[in-house]
């Protein structure tokens, strides 16, 4: 690899790697200690403080916000799996003045910081409302602020696939006598199903990490505590074990489900092929 | 497909995008002039705004030049050579954005920070991550990692290294080699990647948050001061204004993005 190759994996190390093992380390208090009188590792002794751990994640802040935060997530992916299908539809099929402008539009809340999201949807759905609907500490601003994130990542996983399908299995089934929805549902969506869920797991898992958009219109009232939001708290109080145990839980959900949507997806790949 | 059918799908989407976008954004900057241009030009030019907007182009100005070096550094010896753990460095780049950013702001305090691994030897050296400015570059260099290589690396691997091996025979050194023939093949992927590692610097939120400590004037971002603002100044005028500030500077790199996409049309992939 030469001295490039040093360099950048050291780099790595030090904001990515050293970081997160020292999270998993503080989270599941794993300590390390030598007994006997050598350094070797076979004097070590190594112990889980999972008691410090598991009394982190299930008490009654951190159960209810990571249940909130998973039911959310979970609606979000799902209404956007279906917007985004949509949206890629009018998008590649569609010819209408402005879609070259819709297409842009796509990608703004990717390139929008997340913070200045939030203060966007505010201007409208928050207090002051100037169309009088205040979502302000409720889970539907919640909602609304992970739909607006998320976004891209459903319609831009569907978009390229949806663009390369070729058009003669849909015209074939339309000679067959087949009805728009007929071809829609068995002809369409059997290639579209992979990508589809693909920005499923990619929408759930940016949800469930989710922080800036949701910091003002969640108005740190209990009800509408994320567990990104909670974790937050956890370290405005200095409990950093406790954050670094939630934060596990929550880097352990996402890695499953994102692990799930992918093998799930790549099976129904090879089976088309 | 019917036209009914046609009609009412273009409304649904329209309707979706409208109330999810169009109208928000378009009364941000209803409420950001909501009392004269005057007002808000006196929120962007105040002290507090002008320090937050200056540490962000400072931390962009150290952030950026290292991950573009990173990622093309990354990118060549992903794309050229063969070793052992090739698939994992591909997959590390992406951890960052895979993650919370509040998780990844917890990683660095818990490994660089006094109550830390490493607190302890580098307190001695008069490092400290946690509430200082050095926290936040770790923290924005983390979270913009992986797009200049995200960028680079499907253009390299699509036009392959014939051109290289040439220059090889033709006794160019590496550093020719690498100036000469392969940055010019991959420039605009190198741009269109340095364009959203600026965006994403200077629009971090959650990571800075949890090292920064907010203090005003000294590890107060942009986004923070944003944040700060709404939830504890209560100067939502201050808060809309910069909001808008960040919103403008984020539709002149969507402008950057789609005009790059046009001319590098197959090689350049969606972000998203």
């Amino acid at each position: 690899m030469g001295g490039g190759g040093v360099l950048i994996v050291g780099y790595l190390s030090i904001i990515v790697l050293l970081p997160i093992a020292a999270l998993i380390s503080h989270g599941l208090s794993i300590s390390v200690a030598t007994h006997g009188s050598g350094w070797a590792f076979w004097h070590w002794h190594v112990s889980f403080g999972f008691k410090t751990f598991w009394s982190a994640v299930t008490a009654v802040g951190s159960r209810n916000s990571i249940w909130l935060s998973l039911w959310l997530s979970l609606g979000v992916a799902a209404i956007n799996a279906v917007m985004g299908v949509a949206i890629a539809w009018v998008l590649v099929r569609d010819r209408f003045f402005g879609r070259g402008f819709i297409d842009s539009v796509i990608d703004l809340p990717f390139a929008l910081p997340t913070i200045v999201a939030g203060v966007v949807l505010l201007a409208i759905y928050g207090p002051n409302s100037p169309i009088h609907v205040d979502l302000f500490e409720t889970w539907m601003g919640l909602m609304l602020a992970l739909l607006f994130v998320t976004l891209p990542f459903s319609v831009r996983a569907v978009q390229p696939v949806l663009a390369s399908l070729d058009l003669e299995s849909e015209a074939a089934a339309r000679t067959l006598g087949a009805g728009g929805a007929r071809i829609f549902f068995s002809v369409v969506m059997p290639s579209l199903w992979p990508s589809v869920l693909s920005g499923f797991g990619l929408a759930f898992a940016r949800a469930v990490g989710e922080f800036g958009s949701i910091s003002l219109i969640a108005g740190g009232i209990g009800r509408t505590t994320t567990a990104s939001y909670y974790i937050y708290n956890l370290t405005a109080g200095f409990l950093w074990v406790d954050a670094a145990a939630v934060s596990t839980a929550l880097l352990v959900i996402s890695l499953v489900v994102l692990v799930t949507t992918n093998v799930v997806s790549r099976r129904y790949q090879s089976r088309l092929l | 497909m019917t036209n009914t059918s046609k009609w009412t799908l273009r409304v649904v989407v329209m309707s979706y995008l409208g109330v999810l976008i169009g109208l928000p954004v378009t009364f941000l900057v209803v409420k950001a002039f909501g009392h004269g241009f005057g007002a808000f030009w006196s929120e962007v030019t105040q002290r507090d705004a002008l320090d937050a907007l200056k540490l962000s182009l400072e931390v962009a100005a150290i952030a950026v030049p290292v991950n573009a070096l990173v990622g093309v550094g990354a990118a060549l010896l992903i794309a050229r050579h063969d070793f052992v753990g090739k698939r994992v460095l591909d997959t590390v780049f992406d951890v960052p954005i895979a993650i919370s950013p509040i998780i990844i702001g917890i990683a660095l305090v818990l490994a660089y920070s006094r109550i830390g691994w490493f607190g302890a030897p580098l307190a001695r050296w008069g490092i400290n991550v946690l509430f200082t400015p050095l926290g936040i570059v770790l923290a924005t260099m983390s979270v913009s990692l992986p797009y200049v290589l995200r960028s680079i690396l499907p253009v390299l691997l699509e036009v392959g290294d014939d051109q290289e091996q040439a220059a090889r025979t033709l006794g160019a050194g590496r550093f020719r080699i690498f100036f000469q023939v392969t940055l010019p093949s991959i420039r605009w992927a190198v741009l269109y990647g340095v364009t959203l590692t600026i965006a994403r610097t200077l629009g971090e939120f959650g990571a800075v948050l949890v090292v920064s400590g907010n203090i005003t004037g000294v590890t107060q971002t942009l986004p923070i001061y944003i944040f700060d603002s709404w939830d504890q100044r209560f100067d939502v005028l201050g808060s809309y204004s910069g909001a808008l500030v960040l919103a403008l500077i984020s539709i002149g790199v969507l402008g950057i993005l789609a005009a790059l996409k046009r001319r590098e049309k197959k090689l350049l992939v969606d972000f998203a």
